[in-house]
């Protein structure tokens, strides 16, 4: 490793060091109900204690992760461990907790030295440098890790590791890394499909052993799930239940900046527009729980569709993937294929988080070294995104915090997609005009709405703006990033052609006069 | 703008905001608490009592309790602030009642009051500053000097974790010194003085403001404009002393009482462990103990002046600019290490025209600006800030690497000699501060480490001071 990635290392974990006093989310809690879980009950009981409402959801994986911090946890203050002990937060617990994310960050940071090298990024060139910088300082890892409290760092670096071991024809490494990853975080199921594709493609098919590689596939993918849920197959039922709590609704308290947001805001439009008053025994979708809901005006949207419409748009791109000929050329189309599914998944999901848009912005650091077109896509999703984590930060303390970090970042994302690519990128006049859009969300939320007393009113206006406002933006990269990855010319460049007409004329001239 | 500007901009905010997050002096700590409630309680008795009476002690005005001590421009700025505080919420500033106040909201008001001074003071005057510099002495070192300021921890942790304004004063003295380097004479005279009139401390800066106003006014060519000259920089800042004054200069008794409260004699000529010259004395001999207060601070005065004056009046003939800044600096480590009533964040001082002198000598002065954080651990330690410092120091440490900025006018060997004493004095720091957090120092000798921590400091500071008089009178 080069002297300024471990220097990136330092500073980024000292970033996260100063963070330890931030305010944290409850789902610190429910990771300090889990260590008390996985430490203190047999583990028949972890998937059935209810002691805590935040009951523990995550896959196996998880949980044996959770004992082994516990075996560290009960050196630092053992009251942490007990599950009655509910809200405990002393000084060494908040210390405790928030250093372990900083620790298991160092698999992530490997992940992303390792997937650099995998993408054939040179050390020490200024895409290398921006790279690194891009994914070691992401301000998205900063606002959900290190202040929100969550662990997605280390299954980041799980997940690269494993796209690197692929790219290298690693093939079984890398089917053995993502199986690990869905027994850590089953939401990783969101890009599976790129996997299986890549590797039907490439491996069983593309060897000519089809039956042997199968099963040596096989082997290597379930092994994970055998070791995971073993212990566990006395109750399969009982576990899955856990892991896909369906009595949830369509969109989460805050809306995921999806076409649901989009869905459910022109429902709201279409009611005040008809006038047709609501049943009041019908929960709303802006009400703040976690429950069924019912559109007044636009069909209710059912958990399958949402399934058949990600499954749906999951496909083009993957058939694409499958009739890559080459490998070589298969790389891209394979990370773009990740993003895209990731995408997919996060558009049409079924209670979608906010959160999982990580999904759809680590890889893009990626690309956006890579290819300077997938540098202006990666771009536009980067001030969309980003922004869209911000109600996940809203103590009156984090408020100067998550704008600037954030202004820091973009900027900071901004000056090296220049450097590497020596040209600014080409951010269209209407897409500057919605970036600069974002500037009124927060005039209006922490300036408009106090002066007008709205924040009594209309206390979840702003939400509903930014989850708006962000689903637009979501909506057209996605949109535009499908096209371009699909190899569509949109919009049809009519002038860009003739530019290079132009360019081809003028050197013909320039050919005849030196004639 | 570029896009650099603005990351480093929004760096230096987010630093901050984040510190802001942490802890601060005297926090749980009755019944005197600190610096926060020092400066809340001035908001207290400047929204409270009528201007005549902030200085003075009165039934209503206990100046046992945090008596205000800084000059009128403070007072203002604390009377703003108390006005805000009134409409967020009453309870911020009721008289006697509001003391030892503690409550998250008030916190988010008091660190928001900082930031807003880190916003609209100290980062347009840093990059004043770093503007002026460049096109003073035609080089292009002004992105580095911009994140050097926005992510140097000293500053950071003092205003935005201790709880201080120093961003003001600094900020002022910066505009100061970048109005002085575009030969806006004028405005640099008037500026100094509202740094002066913010924190009597920038008097560490002040010999070399008027040595170099004076040294320019009199080189006019005719004795008549020489005169004119020098009136006029007198009445810009004679006038504005009055009408900062003001309420107070109706009766020379009024007058004297601030005065008195501004130089406070009796409190003795250090009080926390400090890197200067007499808390380093006093390990052997004890000052306190053999000399009076009065002498000790005829002695102060007089070792400050002998320090300071050779190289002012070195200033006043030869002036030039880059001469100014080296003598802002050896004149702010003299008093550093030399004047009476030392605290330990007037290293701040010391540091502001080192991160001029980066243009120079940017591996000394990275050295230096480390060394000064150092000096202030025992302090930040009382204040339960060390998680934050080791973290920025970190931080600090890994983005200024010696490649950041590219000397090439010493030679290979020379600068591996002075790497190479930099690293040992780098591994001595960070053993020391090991050794302070792991090794519980004897009980009769409680202070240990906070003084062999001041020594070592003082050290360094006075060989800085050794260096910068041979850089400047060779």
């Amino acid at each position: 490793m080069s002297g300024y990635f471990l220097d990136l290392v330092a500073i980024s974990s000292a970033l996260k060091v100063l963070l330890f006093p931030a305010y944290y989310s409850t789902d610190f809690e429910v990771h300090r109900n889990w260590l008390a879980i996985t430490h203190s009950l047999p583990i028949n009981r972890w998937y059935l204690d209810a002691t805590s409402e935040w009951t523990l959801d995550y896959p196996p994986f998880f949980a044996y992760f959770e004992w082994l911090l516990s075996q560290v946890a009960k050196y630092v203050d053992p009251k942490m461990l007990i599950v009655q002990n509910l809200n405990y937060a002393s000084e060494a617990t908040v210390y405790f907790q928030r250093s372990s994310i900083i620790v298991m960050d160092l698999i992530y940071m490997l992940g992303v030295h390792s997937i650099l090298a995998a993408l054939g990024v040179v050390q020490s060139t200024q895409k290398h440098i921006a790279g690194s910088m891009l994914l070691l300082l992401n301000v998205g890892l900063i606002f959900v890790d290190h202040i929100h409290f969550q662990y997605n760092g280390f299954l980041f670096g799980i997940l690269f590791l494993s796209i690197s071991a692929m790219i290298k024809k690693r093939y079984l490494w890398s089917a053995f890394a993502f199986a690990v990853l869905l027994n850590f975080k089953h939401i990783f199921l969101y890009v599976a499909p790129a996997f299986a594709v890549y590797l039907l493609k490439f491996y069983c098919l593309g060897e000519g052993k089809f039956v042997q590689n199968t099963i040596k596939l096989l082997a290597a993918g379930l092994t994970p799930f055998v070791l995971s849920f073993g212990p566990f197959w006395q109750q399969l039922p009982q576990l899955m239940s856990r892991l896909f709590p369906f009595k949830r609704g369509l969109t989460h308290a805050y809306w995921a900046p999806n076409i649901w947001a989009l869905y459910n805001a022109a429902d709201k439009v279409a009611v005040s527009v008809l006038g047709r008053s609501r049943d009041p025994d019908v929960p709303s979708t802006t009400s703040g729980l976690v429950q069924e809901v019912q559109h007044i005006v636009l069909p209710t949207i059912t958990p399958s569709i949402t399934f058949a419409l990600t499954v749906l748009s999951m496909l083009p791109i993957l058939l694409k993937l499958f009739l890559t000929p080459t490998r070589e050329q298969a790389k891209l189309v394979f990370m773009r294929a990740i993003v895209l599914c990731a995408c997919s998944s996060f558009m049409f999901g079924w209670h979608v988080h906010e959160k999982a848009i990580l999904m759809c912005l680590l890889p893009m650091c990626l690309l956006a070294v890579i290819d300077h077109r997938d540098a202006k896509f990666a771009y536009i999703l980067a001030i969309t995104g980003y922004f869209s984590l911000f109600p996940l930060l809203f103590d009156v303390d984090l408020l100067v915090p998550r704008y600037s970090l954030y202004m820091a970042y973009v900027a900071m994302m901004y000056g090296q997609l220049e450097r590497v690519y020596k040209t600014k990128p080409s951010i269209h006049i209407l897409e500057w005009i919605y970036f600069y859009g974002f500037i009124a969300i927060p005039i209006y939320e922490h300036i408009i709405s106090r002066l007008l007393g709205l924040h009594l009113s209309l206390p979840f206006m702003p939400l509903l703006l930014t989850s708006v406002y962000c689903a637009l933006g979501v909506t057209y990269f996605y949109v535009r990033y499908y096209l371009y990855a699909m190899d569509f010319q949109w919009p049809p460049s009519f002038g860009k052609r003739r530019r290079v007409t132009q360019i081809k004329s003028s050197v013909s001239k320039r050919k005849r006069k030196v004639q | 703008m570029s896009s650099e500007l603005i990351a480093t901009v929004f760096v230096a905010i987010s630093l901050r905001s984040i510190i802001s997050m942490s802890s601060y002096s005297g926090f749980n700590k009755p019944p005197m608490f600190g610096d926060y409630e020092a400066q809340r309680h001035w908001q207290e008795v400047t929204f409270n009592l009528e201007v005549k009476l902030w200085y003075t002690n009165s039934t209503r005005n206990d100046l046992q309790y945090w008596g205000l001590d800084y000059p009128p421009l403070t007072a203002y700025h604390s009377y703003l602030l108390g006005h805000v505080a009134e409409k967020l919420n009453k309870s911020f500033v009721e008289l006697y009642k509001s003391r030892g106040l503690e409550s998250k909201e008030h916190k988010s008001y008091m660190r928001f009051t900082v930031l807003a001074a880190d916003a609209f003071i100290f980062i347009p005057a840093i990059l004043a500053l770093s503007i002026f510099m460049d096109r003073t002495f035609k080089k292009n070192l002004r992105q580095q000097m911009q994140l050097l300021f926005a992510i140097y921890p000293g500053q950071i942790l003092i205003d935005n974790g201790h709880f201080q304004y120093n961003n003001i004063s600094l900020g002022l003295a910066s505009v100061a010194v970048a109005a002085l380097l575009c030969d806006q004479n004028y405005f640099a005279a008037f500026t100094f003085t509202l740094a002066l009139n913010y924190k009597q401390m920038e008097l560490y800066h002040a010999l070399p403001f008027f040595a170099y106003l004076l040294s320019k006014s009199l080189s006019e060519k005719s004795v008549n404009s020489a005169v004119k000259e020098l009136t006029k920089v007198a009445t810009i800042v004679l006038f504005t002393f009055v009408i900062l004054w003001y309420p107070w200069l109706n009766s020379t008794h009024s007058t004297a009482e601030v005065f008195h409260r501004l130089f406070p004699l009796g409190r003795g000529v250090f009080e926390d462990k400090v890197a200067n010259v007499w808390c380093s004395i006093n390990i052997v001999y004890k000052l306190r103990k053999y000399i009076s207060n009065h002498k000790m601070a005829l002695i102060c005065f007089g070792t400050t002046l002998l320090a300071a004056l050779p190289i002012n009046v070195h200033l006043f003939f030869r002036r030039s600019k880059y001469t100014f800044i080296l003598t802002l600096f050896n004149t702010a480590a003299a008093f550093f290490l030399f004047s009476f009533q030392v605290h330990e964040k007037s290293i701040l001082l010391v540091a502001l025209p080192s991160f001029c002198l980066i243009y120079w000598w940017p591996t000394e002065m990275l050295w230096f600006l480390k060394v000064s954080v150092f000096s202030m651990i025992p302090l930040l330690k009382k204040d339960n800030l060390l998680v934050p410092t080791v973290a920025l120091m970190i931080i600090f440490r890994f983005t200024f690497k010696n490649w950041v900025f590219k000397t090439d006018d010493i030679t290979i060997s020379k600068r591996y000699f002075k790497m190479s004493i930099e690293q040992v004095s780098e591994i001595l720091m960070i053993a020391t501060l090991l050794a302070f957090l792991l090794i519980e120092p004897p009980s009769r000798f409680p202070d240990t480490w906070p003084l062999i921590i001041s020594i070592i400091s003082c050290g360094h500071i006075l060989i800085f001071l050794i260096w910068g008089y041979t850089k400047q009178l060779t």
